[in-house]
């Protein structure tokens, strides 16, 4: 009976490990799914008694204290618009660098990892006042949602360019060797097979970039400015609903309740992106995920 | 100046096959025809950034027949394939030496149409690969891409479902995915996407190693189905089925580090009457 102890307690441990991991893996996600919870929740009780029709489709009052937001809205648009429209071409021409590289392009494609990397950790202010000398002053586009949307493109691209790369390095992993060995061209396994192979990889990189834009507030105060009047054009300055709460929260006594509300739209927008871009993208995919 | 030989990418010059020793064409019924080239090696050394695992290979490969590569894992058979396709240039740091001539053609020269070379030769991997498209779009991809008419094309595709027995199981789901047909089936796929290109030639690197018995079984009646219509070169860990449907057999072998051809023959002769030390003992299952 002895010889059979060790034999009976190596189970139990394992199980009891089992259960220690299983219980931190599910209080992870708890404490995580948990902060959302409160942030939302704290933002509905303070803020769900401004939200109506009327908030979304008028211009701030008294600061913002009262009226609505609806130049923030529009501007906040414009902005990321404008982002996506120069980061989404860019961020797929340097993943294609990046991810399927010609034998000559390797040390292009080291250098070019590692620009993306410094980039990425370069902190929001840094490329506010980036955008700041170079758009608005240099390029003379003064205070603007162009200036903005670029600022924002510059700091958005480094992580929509490692996410796609990522994506379609897999791909090109899967099906590179078996296009070339038919002939495809670079540009054909490209376009008709990588990218759409890679199309959760694209939906990824497209949600990322809209969160970083529609989140950052340090970059766009100083590039796209201040003003809370509905915009004109691209070269207008234009009021970001993430620079709307943060000028309610610091500067503005009695603006919490708006700050709130705002913030709620904000988040709700980013939901409402996130899945539209999965669903744009994903519906037509004739292929089990992952596949 | 250095001169191009094998040392200056690091390839010992030395080589176990000489070519009287495994045959190089010297007018044995190799001759070449644009129907169904010969596929001829000579001279072929292969490294990976500066590591050798390929020397001196030469190798004739007869026209119209099937042959198989056989030899323990390392010794070099697939970078061989993939030298003769050039998917090899693919691979960073690969450094290619000698010669081969498909058809006659050298497909290393200079002024060499690789696009042209990729339709010529078609190639079949080990793990199936349909491309994450439907059935009819992985055949009508490649025939668009190398300028096949469009009124051709769906008739280019039923040819080649049909010469694969794939034409009655997926005739009716030809807008279905390609990643939704069994292994089999799919290795089958791969196999008509390679021949709606109508090619000359076509490798296989090991198309039934990730296969069950039965799709196995299929493949490898569909490859013997291809002999005398094309150029067939086999990479096969099973020495049974390189005997069962193989005109022709080279062995492989890691010489001191780096792959090498040790023997070629007819099949039977192989098997039953080895030269070399090394293939008496591999086809006896002694070693590798």
């Amino acid at each position: 009976m002895a010889d059979l102890a060790p034999v009976r307690r190596g189970p139990a441990r394992a199980d009891w490990h089992s259960v220690v991991l299983a219980a931190l893996a599910w209080g992870a996600a708890a404490v995580v799914v948990g902060a959302l919870g409160w942030i939302v929740v704290d933002l509905l009780g303070a803020g769900a008694r401004r939200l109506s029709w009327q908030f979304l489709t008028t211009a701030p009052q008294r600061s913002g204290r009262s009226g609505g937001i609806a130049p923030m809205l529009v501007s906040t648009a414009l902005i990321l618009a404008t982002c996506l429209a120069v980061a989404v071409p860019l961020a797929i021409a340097a993943a294609a660098v990046l991810a399927v590289p010609v034998s000559s392009g390797a040390g292009r494609a080291r250098r070019l990892r590692i620009g993306l990397d410094l980039l990425a950790g370069v902190p929001s202010i840094i490329f506010g006042l980036f955008g700041a000398e170079l758009f608005c002053r240099v390029l003379g586009l003064g205070f603007s949602i162009l200036s903005g949307g670029l600022t924002l493109a510059c700091m958005a691209l480094p992580i929509m360019v490692r996410v796609l790369a990522a994506g379609l390095a897999a791909a090109a992993g899967e099906h590179g060797a078996g296009a070339a060995a038919l002939g495809l061209s670079r540009t054909t396994t490209l376009l008709r097979l990588l990218l759409p192979a890679a199309a959760p990889a694209f939906a990824a990189a497209l949600a990322l970039g809209v969160g970083r834009a529609l989140a950052e507030t340090a970059a766009l105060i100083f590039t796209s400015g201040y003003v809370d009047r509905m915009p004109g054009s691209l070269l207008d300055s234009g009021r970001a609903l993430s620079v709307h709460i943060y000028d309610l929260a610091m500067n503005v006594p009695g603006g919490d309740a708006s700050a709130h509300a705002t913030a709620l739209v904000l988040m709700a927008l980013v939901l409402a992106v996130d899945g539209l871009s999965a669903w744009l993208l994903l519906r037509r995919r004739p292929w089990p995920a992952g596949a | 100046m250095a001169t191009p030989d094998s040392t200056s990418v690091g390839i010992p010059a030395a080589g176990l096959a000489t070519p009287s020793a495994v045959g190089v064409a010297s007018g044995s019924g190799l001759s070449p025809s644009r129907a169904c080239p010969a596929i001829t090696v000579s001279g072929l050394g292969l490294a990976y950034s500066g590591r050798a695992v390929l020397r001196a290979v030469d190798l004739a490969i007869a026209p119209g027949a099937i042959t198989a590569l056989i030899g323990p894992s390392g010794c070099g058979k697939t970078s061989f394939l993939s030298c003769l396709n050039r998917l090899v240039d693919l691979v960073p740091g690969a450094r290619v030496i000698g010669t081969v001539r498909v058809g006659g053609d050298d497909v290393r020269a200079a002024d060499s149409d690789l696009t042209a070379l990729r339709r010529r030769v078609g190639m079949i991997f080990q793990k199936p690969n349909p491309f994450p498209l439907s059935i009819l779009r992985n055949l009508l991809l490649p025939l668009a891409e190398h300028g096949v008419p469009r009124g051709e094309r769906a008739g280019r595709a039923e040819e080649a479902l049909r010469a694969v027995g794939l034409w009655a199981e997926v005739c009716d789901r030809l807008d279905a995915p390609a990643t939704g047909l069994s292994g089999g089936q799919q290795q089958r796929l791969c196999i008509a996407r390679a021949l709606v290109l109508r090619p000359e030639a076509v490798l296989f690197d090991e198309p039934c190693s990730a296969l069950d018995p039965l799709s196995s079984a299929v493949v490898e009646a569909l490859i013997v189905s291809l002999r005398d219509r094309y150029t067939v070169v086999v990479v096969t860990h099973n020495l049974a089925q390189a005997r069962r449907i193989a005109d022709r057999v080279a062995v492989f072998w890691q010489v001191d580090g780096c792959g090498a051809l040790v023997e070629e023959g007819a099949t039977a002769a192989v098997f039953g009457a080895p030269r070399h030390v090394l293939t008496a003992a591999y086809v006896r299952g002694e070693r590798g």
